[in-house]
């Protein structure tokens, strides 16, 4: 099993209960491991939360990381996955000062060539969206930094696994448990 | 069965209590919790009360109660200090697999966030020490969630809860009817067993030439104890205990084959070293019993029998994992596995008992020197007791050489703080114990130092007479520090030298009979009269000041660098 620090995807599958963030993250304070991003949202299935973590970690601590996370009792499954099975994006927001996208046209080429649109423009700025992968948002940040960029935020990772995962299969064989 | 009232949410508490089986709790009252309280009032003809000296007094006797009662230890405290004190108990449970639920007061839900006075937030605090913990802020809610908290405490593998209860939740009154839980959707309480992982694991045992069975708790918390002595027996595998296995075997077993781990035995910790394959059952390799885990045991195929499925491969690789219940697991397993013949294997374990015997148990047991030795006071009390007391243990020297040296004819008799190692958590442990198992001798045996972590205990045995027989191994040192720092801190005795109180002026303070041994001869007719005595009994045995345990295994040391001195 690799013991390189690679960045894996964990995908929780849970109830909604207040307090189910804490609990999870405080498995990876007690392992001293720093979250690289988090997002929270409703799954495909009604009354079904999900969890998308993204950490820098060896394969070894990835898998510990999962059945920890998987033995909460408000966990109904967790997993973990590679860049390579999953597909992934973030999604990016620029603010910057109206008066660039005018006078400078090098931005309206940065929008073009990134595939970003824009959002929103009001008589002192203009918003950019960009989604796609890190290196992207990444990439398009560096070019309107020099045009004074006002603000800048990142959504943390949304991702699918290539392979199922199986839940309404879980959650049925889990009805067993409520005989 | 459900009954509709129209009742408080202070008294719903009680009914759940009552309608789960409860009939005795720990605790301390306070503002927050007063509702409650003011209801324990009302039904103390059918739930006693035992008021601890402080919080976590409370759970550690409740612990004591899960652990020789097999039932769901309950404590209870007010917001803010009374439910942080409960912390290092919730921890010690959580660690060692206690059954326990903890409800606390909290300020009321519209003064949640503000401050407000005792408002701590005890969900927050407890989360990475409880099993499952909820905040009830509707008094309508108290039914549903105390049924959860106690299925989820006592199912799979154990572990503590916390309810916390805003005092608005307290007062409310509601519809009350009781359903008790039987699942939780998003729970598997205990892995469903494999006849796959059954057969492999049945096939490695019967293919092993020398195999070391490792058990611990998990024996005792599956009830698995008769399911585990017809595998021993069977298969006439040699088994050694972890410290929270201890007492599920008779100890004078002949495959008993002693503890594992930093002061364990020296045959069953070297012959880890050689097994070809180690039967690892309801334990979950701690530090202390691995020594360096690179180093462990990398000869042997590891069967793995565990009910929690985070616990494969967490320390040590399992080739083998059964994952169930381990009487389930050992029940399908028996049928399967073959009687043994392994007369050389077992010779190799009695010729280390006897290098072990001659370099220390002897004289731990029968010492030529005039002071008295912790080890020769277990022999005293395995002599009075006939070995069927439950023995109550705190932290350090004096806990590895009772858990050494107590020997035991029955389960669920030894009581000890494994995992998180709280010293203070003997003496109210005991008094839980004791009330768990009423016939029975209950003995604390604690240093001096952990004694007075939580001496004020005394006054809860005091008030309720409960007949807890308390022996303090006094050596005027934090011991087990101080060994460490001659053995590894070239003597340089850091605040580890104790200026004791007179023990006994302060048991007699509490209307504790209580005696002072410092001679041999005096040794045995004290623990004969202790045990002899109705109610509590306080003796203080001085020992020799620097004796140190061993074997031992330094911390980050291989189990094969394991030291008889």
């Amino acid at each position: 099993m690799s013991t390189e620090l690679t960045r894996y995807t964990i995908s929780i599958y849970s109830e909604n209960n207040v307090g189910l963030l804490n609990r999870i993250s405080a498995i990876f304070l007690k392992r001293h491991i720093n979250i690289e991003s988090l997002t929270t949202s409703l799954s495909e299935i009604p009354d079904v939360f999900r969890f998308v973590i993204v950490v820098m970690v060896t394969e070894p601590q990835v898998q510990k990381l999962v059945q920890q996370i998987e033995k909460q009792v408000d966990v109904i499954k967790a997993f973990y996955h590679t860049d390579e099975e999953t597909i992934f994006l973030e999604t990016a927001l620029y603010k910057v000062k109206t008066n660039f996208l005018f006078e400078e046209r090098q931005i309206q080429n940065y929008i073009k060539e990134s595939h970003a649109s824009i959002v929103t423009v009001a008589p002192e700025f203009f918003v950019i969206e960009k989604t796609g992968f890190r290196h992207e948002t990444d990439k398009l940040r560096e070019q309107l930094t020099p045009f004074g960029l006002l603000q800048f935020v990142r959504s943390g990772r949304i991702s699918v696994s290539k392979a199922p995962m199986g839940i309404s299969e879980i959650l049925n064989s889990f009805k067993e448990n409520l005989t | 069965m459900s009954e509709k009232l129209h009742i408080s949410g202070a008294e719903a508490v009680i009914r759940c209590l009552l309608a789960e089986g409860v009939d005795l709790i720990y605790g301390y009252p306070g503002g927050a919790i007063m509702p409650v309280y003011d209801e324990l009032y009302k039904f103390q003809d059918q739930l006693n009360h035992v008021l601890t000296r402080h919080e976590q007094g409370a759970t550690h006797a409740a612990q004591g109660y899960a652990r020789t009662s097999g039932k769901v230890g309950v404590a209870v405290a007010t917001s803010g200090p009374g439910a942080t004190n409960l912390i290092t108990g919730i921890a010690d449970a959580q660690i060692d697999s206690t059954p326990l639920v903890c409800i606390t007061g909290q300020v009321a839900a519209h003064l949640l966030g503000s401050d407000a006075f005792q408002e701590t937030d005890i969900i927050g605090i407890s989360t990475p020490v409880t099993k499952w913990n909820y905040q009830i802020t509707r008094a309508e809610e108290i039914p549903e969630i105390m049924a959860k908290a106690f299925y989820i405490a006592r199912s799979g593998r154990p572990g503590p809860v916390l309810i916390d209860i805003t005092k608005d939740a307290q007062f409310a009154t509601f519809d009350y009817s009781y359903k008790k839980c039987t699942g939780v959707r998003s729970y598997r309480a205990v892995p469903k067993l494999d006849q796959a992982q059954v057969q492999a694991a049945a096939a490695a045992i019967n293919g092993a030439k020398k195999p070391l069975i490792v058990w611990g708790q998990g024996v005792i918390l599956g009830e698995a104890e008769a399911a585990f002595k017809a595998f021993v027996e069977k298969t006439q595998i040699p088994a050694a205990w972890t410290i929270l296995g201890l007492s599920a075997l008779e100890t004078d077993h002949p495959l008993n084959k002693g503890m594992v781990g930093m002061h364990g035995n020296y045959a069953p910790n070297l012959l880890t070293q050689e097994c070809d394959v180690l039967i690892a059952i309801g334990m979950r390799f701690d530090d202390r019993v691995t020594g360096r885990l690179d180093a462990y045991a990398k000869q042997a195929k590891v069967v793995h029998l565990e009910i929690d499925p985070a616990e494969i491969n967490k320390n040590v690789h399992a080739d083998y994992p059964v994952l169930a219940n381990c009487k389930e697991s050992l029940e399908a397993l028996t049928p399967l596995v073959e009687t043994k013949k392994l007369d050389t294997w077992m010779a190799r374990f009695d010729e280390l008992y006897a290098k072990e015997y001659e370099a220390v148990i002897e004289k731990d047991l029968k010492p030529s020197k005039e002071g008295l030795t912790m080890g020769e006071v277990m022999v005293e009390i395995n002599n009075a007791s006939k070995s069927d007391a439950v023995i109550v243990t705190d932290v350090g020297q004096h806990q590895m050489v009772a858990c050494r040296y107590a020997s035991f004819v029955r389960s669920k008799s030894n009581v000890t703080s494994g995992g998180l190692g709280t010293m203070g958590f003997a003496l109210p442990a005991a008094i839980g114990a004791k009330m768990g198992a009423p016939d029975r001798h209950v003995v604390a045996v604690i240093g001096d130092g952990g004694y007075q972590m939580t001496i004020q205990e005394l006054g809860t045995i005091f008030q309720t007479g409960v007949g807890v027989k308390i022996v303090v191994l006094n050596n005027n040192f934090l011991g087990m520090v101080r060994q460490w720092q001659q053995l590894f801190f070239d003597k340089r005795y850091a605040s580890t030298e104790m200026t004791n109180p007179d023990f006994v002026t302060i048991a007699k303070g509490y209307h504790i009979p209580a005696k002072k041994v410092t001679a041999r001869e005096d040794l045995a007719g004290a623990v004969e009269e202790m045990l002899a005595t109705e109610g509590p009994y306080f003796l203080e045995v001085v020992v020799e000041k620097e004796d140190n345990v061993f074997p031992m295994i330094p911390t980050g040391a291989s189990l094969t660098e394991i030291r008889l001195n």
